[in-house]
């Protein structure tokens, strides 16, 4: 067992712990034993579960089941609900990551340059990110009501005679989700942004306007984008991956409608699985989900990590 | 060939008063080190020249030209960071063109896409490559011209910083604590190299420093400043032999200059304890300060206790306490001489020549002696 240990460790740390004794190593596998089992419980094993489920039939409360292989694959490359879902989500995360992320850092930058006030705007800014999105959503049905909301009020008052219906109108509703989410994800990525500006060393910009920096686009150019080169790689992960997994906003406020004219992925997955009980194919759409997302973060570290790094 | 004026520069951070009326001139070609402890102003009196940050009042002038209301970027001076500042996501070579680029292209010469179809743009930027090349080449940084500052060493980013200062031939050069981030070998040699590097770019030079031996060794002239104020400006024998207050006659040398407290009565004789030293000043309280080289073990003179040794190699220090004042002073010995006890009661005395006296406000007053019996001190 303790060879089986050691091996599975990297060289460094296998130097150090060759002085552990087995009483130590031993204390120190069973502090572990808590994260591992709930790791193994908790992710693992729902994991494992899911990619079983995707190559079977099984259904919520079906007596039998079997394994079909990659048929649950099959169909849904034959599912046009699927193909609208997946096109749906990418347009999705389209408008909302660069969106978010411009606007993330436009209100992190004006924050940071502000005298007075930032607290208050950073509360401000953050507040949908702490704010519960189901209970948001609500507000947002009102503010976009065709006939009640304040939105078309105002519209109608600025002179518009037919304001679209934002909600359901298959040609708006992905638009109004979008703008929903860019409001949901800005609060969260100028935090990130401003810890990002904090961390820049302020003789950079000293020496940039020694160096003959006149205007802020200079010393944006020259100091802050590539300084907040590894936050923004950040940012950007982590709002591709907010965005793909939308759900709550699409469940609340339009069921994926109309005509699955808003139908994004989570929502089918969610579909299928609890309302057609198919968790067969439900954990198959999973499965696709999880691959896109680890693609993605893979994608990402690998082709922009070692542009961000100055070693 | 420009030089640099400060006059009556002062800055306050809200009840600190960081810089307190403060004139300094730097003459064209004239390399002047602001010496002082940590958080008297030196670093900001260097920030407001620069540019970089704003003064209260005053005016600051390179050459003829009045820069006071200058940005950074117009005044044409170049700054040496602590920390290099050199901005990590460029080459070398990237670095030291960065205020190049900054002067000799427009905006939109300098953005990337437009850039390339520019007419006329080519010959620029390969006149900046080339005078890049030419500064690097002379801080013998030709091969590293395409590392990254994260692949450097210490001594490699200083000298890129050095690179990026000289390549655009600023008004005036302005360095602070450059050599503070440096092991103590390679710091006596970027030191010879800043003062071979100044001579040759003949630059008007501010270095700021807290390091006394940094001062007195590169600098034509020393401003030693304290709490907002400079002092004194002299060449760096007149700042050590010489002092004018007893605040510089204390920070600069090492071990410290022995201070004795003493009073000079109605006649002008100075008494030490009430012995009379054969000084000679104007009545009042005085201060007698003497360096430890000068003070001398003597069979008849200042009555002290040996305490005890440091051996330094080409010297030696005792440590011994004034008996009758309990005032601790510092001797420095040849190393080969024969070394009292610890507890041994001995004698130190000095030439009157050596003797710098204070007033009570630290200010130095004149020794009235006359030189011919500048040696007939009686101070048993």
């Amino acid at each position: 067992m303790p060879e089986a240990l050691s091996a599975a460790q990297p060289a460094s740390f296998q130097a150090r712990s060759r002085r552990l004794t087995r009483g130590e190593a031993l204390v120190g596998l069973m502090l572990n034993l808590p994260a591992g089992i709930a790791y193994f419980l908790m992710l693992l094993l729902p994991s494992l579960a899911t990619i079983l489920l995707a190559f079977t039939d099984y259904e919520l409360g079906a007596l039998e089941w079997g394994w079909i292989g990659i048929a649950n694959f099959e169909e849904m490359l034959e599912d046009r609900g699927f193909a609208i879902a997946l096109r749906n989500t990418i347009i999705y995360v389209g408008l909302v990551t660069p969106l978010s992320i411009l606007l993330g850092l436009g209100a992190a930058l004006l924050i940071e340059a502000g005298i007075r006030g930032r607290a208050l705007f950073r509360a401000v800014f953050f507040l949908p990110v702490v704010s519960l999105t189901v209970a948001m959503a609500a507000a947002w049905q009102y503010l976009l009501h065709p006939t009640i909301g304040p939105l078309n009020a105002f519209l109608r008052l600025l002179g518009v005679t037919s304001p679209p219906f934002w909600l359901s109108s298959s040609d708006w509703v992905l638009l109004s989700l979008g703008a929903i989410g860019v409001w949901e994800n800005i609060g969260y990525n100028m935090v990130l942004f401003l810890a990002g500006l904090s961390a820049i060393p302020r003789e950079l910009y000293q020496a940039a306007e020694v160096d003959g920096t006149k205007t802020w686009i200079d010393r944006f150019h020259l100091v802050t984008w590539p300084m907040l080169g590894p936050t923004t790689l950040f940012v950007l992960t982590i709002t591709m991956i907010r965005s793909i997994r939308v759900f709550d906003t699409v469940a609340v406020l339009t069921q994926g409608g109309p005509n699955k004219a808003s139908e994004v992925l989570l929502h089918t997955m969610y579909k299928e699985g609890f309302t057609f009980l198919r968790l067969g194919y439900s954990a198959a759409i999973t499965l696709v989900f999880l691959l896109m997302v680890l693609g993605l973060v893979w994608l990402q570290t690998k082709a922009l990590d070692k542009q961000v790094h100055y070693g | 060939m420009q030089g640099l004026s400060i006059k009556s520069i002062s800055r306050h951070f809200g009840a600190v008063r960081a810089l307190d009326n403060v004139s300094l001139d730097v003459a064209a070609g004239e390399f002047v080190a602001l010496v002082g402890p940590s958080g008297c102003g030196k670093s900001t009196l260097m920030r407001i020249v620069a540019g970089i940050e704003t003064a209260d009042a005053g005016s600051l002038s390179i050459g003829s030209r009045d820069v006071t209301a200058l940005r950074a970027a117009e005044r044409n001076v170049a700054m040496v960071f602590q920390n290099y500042a050199l901005y990590p996501h460029l080459t070398v070579s990237e670095n030291i063109a960065v205020p190049l680029a900054m002067r000799r292209l427009s905006a939109v010469e300098r953005f990337p896409l437009f850039g390339r179809v520019m007419p006329g743009l080519a010959q620029k930027r390969a006149a900046i490559a080339t005078d890049v090349l030419k500064a690097a080449q002379s801080l013998g940084l030709d091969a590293l011209l395409d590392r990254k500052p994260g692949q450097l060493s210490g001594g490699q980013r200083q000298r890129v910083a050095l690179a990026r200062a000289i390549v655009r031939h600023p008004d005036a050069f302005l360095m602070d604590e450059p050599l503070s981030n440096l092991d103590a070998a390679l710091r006596v040699q970027t030191r010879r190299e800043i003062v071979e590097i100044h001579r040759r770019v003949g630059a008007a030079t501010l270095y700021v420093t807290h390091d006394q031996s940094e001062a007195l060794t590169m600098a034509d002239r020393v401003a030693v400043m304290q709490a907002g104020q400079i002092l004194q400006v002299s060449s760096p024998e007149a700042i050590y032999h010489d002092p004018q207050d007893i605040r510089v006659a204390t920070f600069i040398g090492s071990p410290r200059i022995n201070l004795i407290s003493a009073e000079a009565d109605a006649a002008g004789h100075v008494h030490i304890a009430g012995r009379p030293s054969g000084l000679h000043a104007a009545p009042g309280p005085v201060t007698i300060a003497i360096r430890p080289e000068n003070l001398r073990l003597a069979s008849s003179g200042m009555p002290c206790v040996a305490e005890g040794f440091e051996f330094l190699g080409e010297s030696l220090l005792l440590h011994a306490r004034h008996t009758a004042s309990d005032e601790a002073l510092v001797v420095r010995l040849p190393p080969e001489i024969p070394r009292p006890h610890a507890g041994e009661a001995i004698q130190l005395t000095f030439e009157a020549k050596h003797a710098l006296l204070f007033d009570k406000n630290g200010k130095r007053v004149a020794l009235r002696n006359h030189p011919a019996h500048s040696q007939e001190l009686t101070l048993a």
